[in-house]
């Protein structure tokens, strides 16, 4: 997903001369290229968030369109302030990039997991919460970000789902892809954990019960008119995230269709509770140990469903 | 614009209206931080008299220069002097702090004039350098000036943003500090020791000047030559006193939060009328 948001930046820096990427002097090996192309419109400001928020709203006042870019949680709650008063408050065009959604850092510890960022981010007024779950959405996601003027929070993984979209597929942002169709369960994914959920759906399959399977690339604004759809064609809805059960996916998705007044069969938030991820391990490790891989999801939907799992699946 | 002499002549009288205002304002609005207003009136004065190029008819004009007044909480004293000078009426003064009023407490980019809405403290010289990057960048010729407290000296994104801006070499941002000594509920001497302060700003690769910060000539001459040191950052430490103007808010942390009612008001304005 890296990768794909670089080549995206490279490709619009050439046709944006006002574009400015901001480091807090992390990305190494990332930014070469786009830095001997564009070094007019790099910026690395060091180990300082706070200031490089700071920075990129005065910027942006000035007609600049920033990209702000670290990892896990130093752009987003080590500045969290500047973000709410100096990027979100002006309404400025700075676009608060993040790589290691979730638990991509996975053996690098706690500090490094950005587990609660979706919730916090999309609390926010005029922030566009985007947390894409492929390659694809990433790649449309950042060149996106181009287009839109005002706050916006890109949520990059290091794991990713393998490719969903349709060869002449067009992303919107704001509108739920649903990348599995299915009416006996909803499986509701965000980031690249979707490869979980899709794997799920292969083995819930198996079992005979048909997953639908959404990717909620946008957090923020939410689109409620899926989800209310799903709520009502499909047996219940099994939110899945990287993420805090509090206020992130599953609590944006209960929210907007409690407020519909639809009400799934059942519904489950998939993600953390109430905990940090302290455990040392690989992002998939962790997935096993915090019940978030494909078989706790399977197990999730089929016990709501009252469908034993086959020893076999 | 360009300064004239009689606008240079005229800065005591702007700062004595500012502070007037300001006594007025937090008065009927109830909103206080007049000790810090009246501590940079003078400033002010001197900043909105004739040293920054701005057009109250063209607020927003790109050549403007920039202003950000990082100490959000002396609103009422940037409010009082940009209808002073034309940016919006007088009469609007009269509804700061008020229900439904645009003029909040901390300043308000919402009204014309304002660059920067600020009020928690340590942000705007973040938001100033990135201006004062982006001019460089474009070779603009407009400055960016941005007054602190000492008192968001004791935050480290302060500190951060001055290290980014003497790095880059940022000689058209201009830091001017409100060197009053007394923060929030004490004084920089008890709370949190800023000296030697110009020697810290000079560590971090600023220019630095000290002043009087109520010596209109002083800070007129300071800020009319920057930027003194090419390549640099213009740090100008301005000494001042705290409520400056009224004899019993002078030096007193009282009036950082206290509105002047009755008596204290009469009085206030009574003093004050004296300067004219």
């Amino acid at each position: 997903m890296r990768d794909a948001f670089i080549h995206a930046l490279t490709d619009l820096a050439l046709l944006h001369p006002e574009l400015l990427l901001l480091t807090g002097d992390l990305g190494f090996g990332v930014f070469e290229q786009y830095i001997a192309r564009f070094p007019r419109q790099f910026l690395n400001v060091g180990v300082a968030e706070q200031n490089m928020s700071g920075l990129a709203a005065g910027l942006a006042l000035e007609g600049h369109s920033v990209f702000t870019y670290s990892i896990g949680n130093f752009p987003t709650l080590r500045c969290l302030e500047q973000i709410r008063n100096d990027i979100c408050y002006h309404h400025a065009n700075v676009k608060i990039v993040c790589i290691g959604g979730g638990m991509s850092y996975g053996p690098v510890g706690f500090s490094h997991h950005a587990t609660e960022d979706l919730a916090i981010l999309r609390a926010l007024p005029h922030m566009l919460v985007l947390s894409p779950g492929d390659v694809w959405e990433a790649a449309e996601s950042s060149r996106f970000l181009m287009d839109h003027h005002g706050p916006a929070y890109l949520r990059l993984d290091k794991s990713h789902a393998p490719p969903t979209h349709l060869p002449d597929e067009v992303f919107t942002p704001g509108r739920i892809r649903t990348v599995r169709r299915g009416t006996d369960v909803t499986l509701a994914a965000t980031g690249g954990i979707l490869g979980e959920a899709l794997h799920a759906a292969d083995t819930l399959a198996s079992m005979g019960i048909e997953a639908r399977v959404l990717s909620v690339h946008t957090i923020q604004p939410l689109d409620v008119a899926t989800l209310c759809l799903a709520a009502r064609e499909t047996g219940g809805i099994v939110t899945i995230e990287e993420h805090t059960v509090s206020g992130g996916l599953g609590g944006a998705v209960a929210e907007a269709l409690l407020e519909a007044g639809v009400h799934p069969a059942f519904f489950y938030r998939m993600g953390l509770r109430d905990t940090f991820s302290s455990v040392v391990g690989s992002q998939q490790y962790l997935r096993k140990v915090y019940s978030l891989d494909a078989a706790s999801i399977v197990a999730a939907a089929s016990a709501r469903l009252n469908i034993a799992i086959p020893t076999s699946a | 614009m360009t300064m004239s002499m009689s606008m240079s002549n005229a800065t005591p009288e702007f700062a004595r209206r500012i502070r007037t205002h300001t006594l007025r304002m937090t008065n009927s609005g109830g909103g206080s931080h007049i000790g810090s207003v009246f501590s940079c009136a003078d400033i002010l004065a001197v900043l909105y008299g004739g040293i920054l190029n701005v057009d109250p008819a063209v607020p927003d004009s790109p050549q403007r220069d920039r202003f950000v007044l990082s100490k959000g909480h002396a609103g009422a004293g940037l409010y009082a002097a940009l209808a002073e000078r034309g940016f919006f009426p007088l009469e609007q003064l009269a509804t700061h702090y008020q229900d439904g009023s645009e003029l909040s407490g901390h300043v308000s980019h919402t009204l014309p004039g304002v660059d920067v809405s600020t009020g928690s403290l340590g942000h705007g010289l973040s938001i100033a350098a990135g201006m004062a990057y982006s001019g460089q960048l474009k070779s603009a010729p407009h400055r960016v000036f941005c007054l602190l407290s000492d008192g968001e000296c004791d935050e480290g994104s302060t500190w951060e943003a001055a290290l980014f801006a003497s790095h880059h070499g940022l000689s058209n941002l201009i830091a001017v500090v409100d060197y009053n000594r007394l923060q929030g509920i004490g004084g920089v001497a008890d709370v949190l020791e800023l000296a030697p302060f110009a020697d810290k700003w000079a560590a971090f690769g600023w220019a630095v000047r000290e002043v009087d910060g109520h010596d209109h000539r002083a800070l007129r001459n300071s800020l009319s030559a920057v930027p003194w040191i090419p390549g640099k950052p213009c740090c100008i430490i301005a000494h001042t006193v705290k409520g400056k103007g009224v004899s019993f808010m002078e030096n007193k942390v009282l009036w950082h939060y206290r509105t002047a009612r009755g008596a204290e008001f009469d009085a206030a304005r009574t003093e004050l009328e004296a300067h004219s």
